[in-house]
């Protein structure tokens, strides 16, 4: 009985739970990277204990990859040793933390995963409570399988209608983040529902559950479904869904009325249509992130990109999410476009997006970026600013030099979902 | 006397600790680099003890545990805001910076305004004016009697927050 959370909960633990409940829970995998991993790892140690299990602690370099600086090789030492001395079996230096966890199939609808990093909520995708935590919470998880939680109530979000063309899954997301505020779902689970959210694929959907920390969410959760089941690829029906769920609140978006939402400095709530700030001149365009950097978001960009050239003024710099995506986007040909557009194509991994490598910002620049944070300083220099926008935006505002509307381009021809395309998880 | 330090609405992590100056676990280089940015004279000019006093959403954004490190290591003594991030709520507990939720203290307190705290029960006295702020949840309440949440869970395991739920 009730949210997906608590149903979720419920079956873990074995009795009914209920929202505002503190429990202690097993988890699935315990996820850390090259940033938190060394924090974590020195608290671990601390408890003078085993791990808990190595096949189910996941270290990823993804933040700084390769290294740039003594210092955070350093870092990256520190995560290897670990793993060395305590054999930790899956590690990786292959994309973004978040879409290796369900790339790799460590994700599981009912299943409960804890992350040392702030976006842990984009497993929700596929029915699985996760959420971030950090580097203490975590040495905990490493040494004992299980942390606490209190059980969070639920905001029901309803996204109503089919998505207009040019509309995509960060709009209605940001949408959603202007309606509620930057910490309009503080300490609250989200459950994304209605037909918008229905006819999305995995990897669309991965991009709801993603923002949903954004505006202050503990875990964001998608009803599994056929469109699950094809991701994974596999045969099981899954029973998982909320029962006469009593929610906190119930919020309805009417997706067909929406125009592209940007996402404007200094806030993630900072957000106002497109048609209000179209013409922003522009210096870097960042096409990638574990909001945006996948497969879906590449072929979006690559399509407004063929047989054109990006702006002069803006420099473009394109990071796919993981390895396989990167492999995907080179056997389709998009990597050539990017390349012959005069985009920058980077390793997989986090890119840009945290300000440490890849095109950091100066004083004064501006950037528009398909990722989730624009905090001032969080790309570089703190009198820069940052636009957060849909992956077709970037593609139209790289080809202006300045924040453009795609919808006014010719529609390139956008390929079926990626769940097809690719053919589910490898 | 301990002094206020105020800052707005939506401080980040990143505002609290850059991407940049986080590549350690070094609490003392942590320490030197908080608010390097957003308050260049940070680190210079609190002292032991001082007390951050923050807007809404406090420590809003990334899960980095340097920030409420670097908060702690530059000496701040406690953090009390108009509301919290969850993740940044939970760190600060769990290495042990106090952190406490009152409203009516934000329009009440200037920066260098002299103020204590007792932690324990959230009563606050600024300028001669007292302000009670939320008390913390039962777990929080066991882990700051221990310490840290390592210190909790050396000592008394799971156990310790399974009896207070």
């Amino acid at each position: 009985m009730g949210t997906l959370t608590e149903e979720i909960f419920s079956r873990r633990i074995g009795r009914q739970v209920h929202a505002g409940e503190i429990v202690v829970a097993p988890v699935d995998y315990a996820m850390a990277h090259d940033v938190t991993g060394p924090l974590a790892i020195e608290a671990f140690r601390k408890l003078d204990v085993p791990l808990w299990d190595p096949e189910r602690v996941i270290m990823v370099f993804d933040h700084i990859l390769p290294a740039n600086t003594v210092a955070s090789a350093g870092l990256h030492k520190i995560v290897r040793d670990f793993a060395d001395e305590y054999s930790v079996t899956h590690v990786f230096q292959e994309g973004i933390c978040h879409q290796l966890m369900v790339e790799k199939g460590f994700i599981r609808p009912g299943g409960i995963v804890v992350g040392a990093d702030s976006h842990s909520t984009t497993y929700g995708a596929l029915g699985c409570f996760s959420a971030g935590f950090g580097s203490t919470d975590i040495a905990v998880t490493f040494a004992t399988g299980k942390t606490w939680f209190r059980v969070p109530e639920t905001i029901r979000i309803n996204l109503r209608g089919a998505l207009p063309p040019g509309i995509f899954p960060k709009d209605l997301a940001l949408k959603v983040i202007r309606m509620l505020g930057a910490e309009g779902a503080n300490y609250l689970a989200v459950e994304w529902g209605g037909e918008a959210v229905e006819a999305m694929s995995v990897d669309e959907r991965l991009t709801l559950a993603n923002l949903t920390v954004d505006f202050g969410g503990k875990a964001g959760l998608c009803e599994p479904d056929e469109h699950t089941r094809a991701y994974l690829g596999e045969a099981e029906v899954f029973d998982l869904h909320p029962i006469a769920p009593a929610y906190r609140s119930v919020i309805e978006v009417d997706a067909e009325k929406l125009e592209p939402q940007i996402a404007c400095p200094p806030a993630i709530d900072n957000v106002q249509d497109l048609s209000a700030v179209e013409g922003t001149e522009l210096d870097e365009v960042f096409v990638g992130s574990c909001a945006n950097g996948r497969i879906e978001d590449l072929a979006i960009v690559a399509g407004y990109f063929k047989g054109k050239q990006v702006h002069p003024r803006t420099r473009t710099i394109v990071v796919p999410a993981s390895k396989q995506i990167y492999m995907e986007a080179l056997a389709r040909g998009y990597i050539q476009t990017f390349m012959e557009s005069g985009a920058l194509v980077m390793n997989a991994g986090c890119g840009p997006c945290l300000g440490r490598q890849h095109g950091v910002l100066g004083p004064g620049e501006r950037a528009l970026s398909t990722s989730n944070r624009n905090y001032a300083g969080r790309m570089g220099s703190a009198q820069a600013d940052i636009y957060l926008a849909n992956p077709a935006v970037a593609a139209a505002s790289a080809l202006a030099g300045a924040i453009a509307d795609p919808r006014l381009l010719p529609l390139p021809a956008l390929p079926k979902r990626v769940w097809e395309l690719v053919g589910g998880r490898n | 006397m301990a002094r206020v330090f105020k800052f707005g609405d939506g401080i980040s992590t990143d505002a609290i600790i850059p991407g940049r100056y986080n590549v350690t676990t070094d609490p003392s280089e942590l320490g030197k680099a908080c608010f390097i940015e957003a308050r260049p004279d940070f680190a210079n000019t609190v002292q032991s003890g001082d007390v951050i006093v923050g807007g809404r959403n406090f420590g809003c954004g990334s899960s980095r545990e340097h920030a409420p490190m670097a908060i702690k290591a530059a000496g701040v003594h406690a953090v009390v805001a108009r509301s919290f991030a969850r993740i940044f709520y939970r760190n600060a507990i769990n290495i042990g910076l106090p952190v406490i939720q009152c409203d009516a203290i934000y329009d009440a307190v200037g920066d260098g305004d002299p103020v204590s705290i007792d932690i324990r029960s959230g009563a606050i006295d600024v300028n001669g004016k007292m302000f009670q702020g939320e008390a913390p949840g039962p777990v929080a309440v066991a882990i700051m009697e221990a310490g840290t949440l390592i210190d909790l869970i050396k000592t008394r395991g799971w156990a310790a927050i399974e009896e207070v739920s």
